[in-house]
């Protein structure tokens, strides 16, 4: 099979390119910066109207997992790779008659900053949506899901906070702070999160590939169905990385009170990297999220192979091998 | 006149294809227009499909209308035809214009001309609802050929003599509010649907509402008021006396009566009245609920369905004597010894036996002692007392007297006289305990001076008698016309004969402890109570040579039965932890007592109270050959500790509840010798009883065929003699439990081994659904417990139905090395305090190294740790952890939101 997989440069995406490759099937990445990957590569932009339409032409399925993903910049940026970005490839696809195309998303499409129990995969809303990123990949979603037809099978898949080894996102960000003590938890740390290890983020995506006639048409959460208080997680990585876990706790109304304040100065004048609180993040972290997985595995004929427990294992022996 | 018209669309809950118009011509020959809701409208006017099975008729009061009857429209029974008219003046049907009122007359007979015209023939079975019971009474009464059934909801149909009728419609009825409050306004129309409990949607209170709008739609609210017959002289009163004259017809009728206790308008007199008239009434009381019963209740439209349905299969009264009649009753029992005829044969065979048979113990040693013989003849002269003052077999005597000689004798003369001894446990609390014995309706009240005041508190109903030396003006006061020394003066002296034992009669209402949920009300024969005696008897070896020290509630009471001497030692009976061990070796003494029969609560204390002992009360203690701790689980390193003080002793306790006690016995070695296991190892089934499970199905419920397959996890079901009559006045639980003919589902989940022991994993509400399967809490909850700096731990599921998650809330042991604040992962400083009614402050997520050991025992996978001071447990044990408190308290931790007050 034919795949082309797009924002293979991340983890998430490197990881898919992987698996497809090692399985046999012919796979092309699409990403700005050279992957490292052991397959075909394009080097070019999702917004390019024209190379994106070069690198579907020909594939049996796409995977589309590049975006913006950051925390702070203007709506435009969002707009520009994460909405547009997304057109094109649909576009890219129904123009050259590609079956399949899988869309990765982020469950923050569906997220008002209410808790989330056992929670459903909810519809994307773009209205509700907390923050530019979620806004703008609720719109991707919706455009994504809108193309599902009878020559194009689209799926959504909403991975929910990947992290494993060379994580920059997650377990980076945890890592450096906490190595500089600057990392505080938020609201009591209780909040019980789910999270999902990158191989089977992957494995799920592949998955969704190979399930793509059955699966069409819907949103799909993915996670290792194993929420953990957000405390405990914490304290596990930085047990991986072998760093003190943060002592610090910041009052939740501090925290968004905080990130509201710097989401301003931020806007005004950038700094150097990203602002250290949001209002995104506050809520993220002081409030619950977790899913009901069993419509996802049902689907998907898929289950996690790496529980959490293997995958903070996987990411000691990782950071032990960075030392 | 305004004529019927069709509800808007959109009201919730209400199909619009229910909705019909009908025109019937009423006995002035004058043609009505009538809104209808009708099951046969909404499957179309197909004149092939087959007869209904039968039709429920349903009857709104009110001021509301036909909306009120939607649940059951929805929930009709398979092949039954739901019909619920809207009265005329009411709901959508016409306003007649008429220069009087409609009267319940009239009403009755336009029912009838409305049933006719719709075709019903039979079976019918009809439904009313406040003022809809007459009415529909008096169609019932008027067409007992159709008639299958009758149900009733908060309604009354007897307006005694003086009796000035509800409160709140006489104040409507006043003349200068009537017109004000029914009609000008819609303040009754409002009202109606704001006395639900718990409150409305707005939505659904404005549809109840909106047949009512504008003074010229509420003519026949306000004429509905005032036709309530409160004087003799009323136009409507012949035809209510006719009705209730008439109830006796439906002697062969099965009645279902639902109600809601907490109703301002009908109340709980209205219901006794109702029961006096139609006694072999099957009731429901939805503690809790009030008066709009439907709404406050949808479930009971389920109920209903179910009973009705349950009309096909031959009628089984709540009186009846089934064991003949019960499937599956095989296997022989443990039969009474000759001897028990009766619960006061054994007394009866010790007349004139001058030992002692109740010795109560005081602070400083033996306060009281009543021999055999005192006790017998006492008995009988209260029992004559009772019944020449008029206590009739059947009646119910509520007991408020402590344990000791009185209530003994209390007790057993109530059983001499026939009567049903209500027994609620003082530990319960006050508003429980009123709840509970309201809900019993006792025709007498035996008490102490502090119970009867405790009785007027808790307005309790019947009769009262003073137990104990009250003066003139004391006794006026709390209302009691006698004194118990007075009935054994009045039984002496009569000649009045006491009442036949018959082992069928009711002996005893007891009540369960309310851990989950109000406590209900258990229903005892006399034969059952003699097999549960006989059960005692054979699992434990008594004989006529034991004596025994009771502290442990209804057991305290059965030394008479046994014929064998029973000491009460001091303690507080409000509080079961209260029991001493010196007050237990002072009771031991006194008799030289062989058994010791304890509360788990009672032991600990007396464990923890070991080292005041002196010497000769320890020598006491290495005299009785048996302890029984019952009640609650116990812990095995209790029973060790309970052994060494009583070295003596086997240290035995058995399962049960109560509504079927014992169940199983283990004794402390066999404990030792199984060792641990996926729950808690109760035992095997004890002398005739049987034992089966309903095994769990992967959402949680028990609702497969009975088996018998070893290491199957399912709900515990019991067959046994002594197995409880029916739980009393709640016909929808009463039904659940005993859906398998013959046998009695307890709401625990365990499963039974290769030898044929039961182990216990948890109550079946706590049974948490992962999306793997069902996981009972007792198993992990143990292996948990076990670890190192654990005191308690509590499984509970946190998430929606069949995708929750496990979690695990630990109380850490307080060591002086190591402070709990310890085993907490991030700093406990700034979390939120948590107060969920009596649970506590979370202190926090526990930390790595505690995480990791309780999910490498727990055998299932834990999402969480939480660390908390302590866990809730009932009042009455001191010992059964509220898991559903808990998993609220755990959720809302784990929103990491600070959880809304209770």
């Amino acid at each position: 099979m034919r795949v082309l997989v797009t924002g293979a440069s991340g983890m998430l995406g490197g990881a898919v390119a992987q698996v497809l490759y090692e399985r046999g099937d012919d796979v092309t990445v699409l990403q700005r910066r050279p992957s490292g990957l052991p397959c075909r590569e394009v080097l070019a932009d999702v917004t390019s109207v024209d190379a994106v339409r070069q690198a579907v032409r020909g594939q049996d399925a796409v995977v589309h997992l590049a975006a913006k993903v950051a925390v702070t910049g203007p709506w435009r940026e969002y707009e520009r790779v994460n909405v547009a970005g997304t057109r094109h490839v649909v576009d890219g696809c129904r123009a050259t008659g590609v079956g399949w195309l899988v869309h990765v998303s982020s469950p923050a499409v569906a997220h008002s900053g209410t808790s989330l129990v056992g929670a459903p995969a909810g519809p994307a809303e773009p209205r509700t949506a907390r923050g530019h990123y979620a806004r703008s990949k609720a719109l991707a979603e919706w455009l994504a899901l809108a193309a599902d037809g009878p020559s194009l099978a689209v799926v959504a898949v909403r991975p929910h906070l990947v992290w494993g080894p060379g994580d920059t996102q997650l377990v980076g960000r945890i890592v450096s702070r906490a190595r500089s003590g600057r990392l505080a938890l938020v609201g009591s740390g209780a909040a019980l999160i789910d999270t999902t290890y990158v191989a089977n983020a992957a494995a799920a995506i592949v998955a969704a590939v190979d399930r793509c006639e059955h699966a069409h048409g819907q949103a799909l959460v993915i996670s290792n169905g194993e929420p953990r208080p957000i405390t405990e997680i914490v304290a596990r990585v930085c047990r991986a990385a072998g760093v003190r876990p943060p002592r610090r706790r910041v009052p939740f109304p501090v925290a968004w009170a905080g990130g509201a304040a710097a989401e301003a100065l931020w806007a005004v004048r950038a700094p150097a990297g990203d602002p250290p609180m949001t209002r995104f993040l506050a809520e993220q972290l002081a409030t619950t999220h977790w899913f009901d997985q069993r419509r996802t595995r049902a689907v998907l004929d898929w289950t996690p192979a790496v529980s959490l427990d293997e995958g903070f294992v996987r990411l000691a022996s990782w950071y032990a091998g960075q030392a | 006149m305004i004529p019927a018209s069709l509800p808007p669309a959109g009201l919730p809950g209400l199909d619009p294809r229910w909705s019909r118009l009908v025109d019937v011509v009423d006995r002035e020959g004058v043609r009505r227009s009538w809104h209808v809701l009708d099951t046969t409208a909404a499957r179309g006017t197909r004149k092939t499909s087959a007869e209904p099975a039968g039709t429920l008729l349903c009857v709104h009061g009110n001021p509301t209308w036909s909306y009120l009857w939607r649940h059951l429209l929805a929930a009709a029974p398979p092949g039954w035809r739901v019909v619920a008219p809207d009265q005329l003046g009411m709901g959508w049907s016409e306003r007649p214009a008429e220069p009087r009122p409609r009267r319940l007359a009239q009403r009755v007979d336009d029912l009838g001309r409305l049933a006719d015209t719709l075709g019903l023939t039979g079976p019918v079975v009809t439904v009313g609802h406040d003022w809809g019971g007459p009415i529909s009474l008096g169609w019932a009464l008027d067409h007992r050929d159709a008639l299958a059934g009758v149900v009733l909801a908060n309604t009354a149909v007897h307006l005694p003599a003086g009796y000035r009728g509800p409160t709140l419609i006489r104040l409507a009825r006043s003349p200068t509010l009537l017109r004000t409050v029914c009609e000008r306004t819609p303040t009754f129309v409002r009202a109606a649907s704001a006395v639900s409990r718990p409150p409305l949607p707005a939505p659904v209170r404005a549809a109840f509402a909106a047949p009512y709008r504008g003074a010229a739609r509420r003519t026949a609210v306000r004429d509905f008021v005032a036709d309530i017959p409160l004087d003799p002289t009323h136009p409507s009163a012949a035809r209510l006396r006719a009705i209730v004259g008439d109830l006796p017809a439906l002697a062969g009728v099965p009645v279902l009566v639902l109600w809601g206790p907490s109703d301002p308008v009908f109340a709980e007199r209205d219901l006794a009245d109702l029961f006096a008239r139609l006694p072999h009434a099957q009731v429901h009381r939805y503690e809790g609920a009030g008066h709009l019963l439907p709404e406050d209740r949808p479930e009971a439209a389920t109920a209903i369905a179910d009973w009705v349905t349950s009309l096909d299969r031959p009628a089984v009264s709540p009186t009846a004597s089934l064991p003949a009649g019960r499937p599956g009753r095989r296997r022989a029992r443990t039969q009474p010894r000759p001897a028990d005829r009766s619960l006061w044969s054994a007394l009866e065979a010790r007349g004139g036996d001058p030992a002692p048979a109740v010795v109560e113990l005081g602070a400083s040693g033996v306060r009281r002692t009543v021999s055999f013989a005192l006790l017998e003849r006492r008995v009988r002269e209260l029992a004559a007392g009772l019944v020449a003052t008029g206590v009739r077999p059947g009646e119910r005597v509520a007991l408020l007297v402590p344990p000791g000689a009185d209530l003994t004798a209390a007790v057993y003369a109530c059983w001499r006289a026939g009567a049903v001894v209500v027994l609620a446990d003082a530990g319960l609390g006050l508003r429980a305990m009123g709840r509970a014995l309201r809900a019993a309706a006792p025709d007498y009240v035996i008490g102490v001076p502090r119970g009867l005041a405790a009785a007027q508190v808790m307005r309790l109903p019947g009769r009262r008698i003073a137990s104990g030396p009250l003066d003139q003006a004391s006794r006026r006061a709390l209302g009691a016309t006698y004194g118990l020394a007075d009935l054994a003066r009045i039984g002496r002296e009569t000649t009045a004969a006491l009442p036949e034992p018959d082992p069928d009669a009711e002996s005893a209402v007891v009540f369960t402890s309310g851990a989950t949920g109000p406590a209900k009300g258990v229903v005892y024969r006399q034969r059952q109570v003699l097999a549960q005696l006989g059960a005692l008897r054979a699992t434990y070896d008594i004989t006529p040579e034991d004596r025994f020290v009771a502290a442990f509630a209804p057991f305290a009471l059965y030394g008479p039965a046994l014929g064998i001497p029973t000491a009460v030692p001091s303690m507080d009976v409000t509080a079961p932890g209260s029991l001493r061990a010196a007050a237990l070796a002072e009771a031991v003494a006194a008799l030289d007592a062989t058994l010791v029969f304890a509360s788990p609560a009672a032991l600990r204390n007396v464990v923890a109270t070991g080292g005041a002992l002196d010497a000769r009360q320890r020598r006491a203690l290495e005299r009785p050959r048996l302890v029984l701790s019952a009640g609650a689980p116990v812990p095995v390193t209790l029973l060790r500790e309970v052994s060494r003080l009583l070295p003596a002793a086997r240290v035995h306790t058995p399962y049960g509840m109560t509504e079927a006690l014992p169940v199983t016995d283990i004794s402390l070695e066999e404990i030792d010798k199984v060792g641990p296991g996926e729950g808690v190892c109760v035992g095997r089934p004890v002398p005739g009883v049987e034992l089966t499970v309903s095994p769990l199905s992967a959402d949680g419920r028990a609702d497969g065929p009975l088996s018998d397959a070893v290491g199957v996890s399912g709900e515990v079901c019991v067959r046994a003699d002594h197995v409880k009559d029916r739980y009393d006045r709640l016909w929808v639980t009463e039904r659940a439990s005993s859906r398998d003919p013959g046998w009695h589902r307890t709401g625990d989940v365990g499963h039974v081994d290769d030898e044929r022991r039961l182990w216990v994993e948890g109550r079946l509400v706590h049974v948490i659904t992962t999306a793997a399967g069902p996981v009972t809490p007792v198993g992990p909850e143990l292996r948990i417990q076990d670890l190192p700096g654990v005191r308690a731990a509590s499984v509970v599921g946190v998430g929606p139905p069949a995708t929750q998650v496990v979690v695990a809330v630990v109380v850490p042991e307080a060591s002086p090395g190591r402070p709990p604040h310890d085993r907490v992962g991030s700093s406990g400083r700034g979390a939120p305090v948590f107060r969920s009614r009596s649970v506590h402050s979370i202190m926090g997520v526990a930390d790595l190294e505690l995480t990791d050991a309780v999910s490498a025992v727990a055998g299932v996978p834990v999402a969480a740790v939480l660390l908390a001071p302590r866990l809730p447990v009932d009042i009455r044990h001191n010992a059964k952890v509220d898991r559903a408190e808990v998993a609220a308290w755990a959720e809302a931790v784990l929103a990491g939101k600070r959880p809304r007050r209770k």
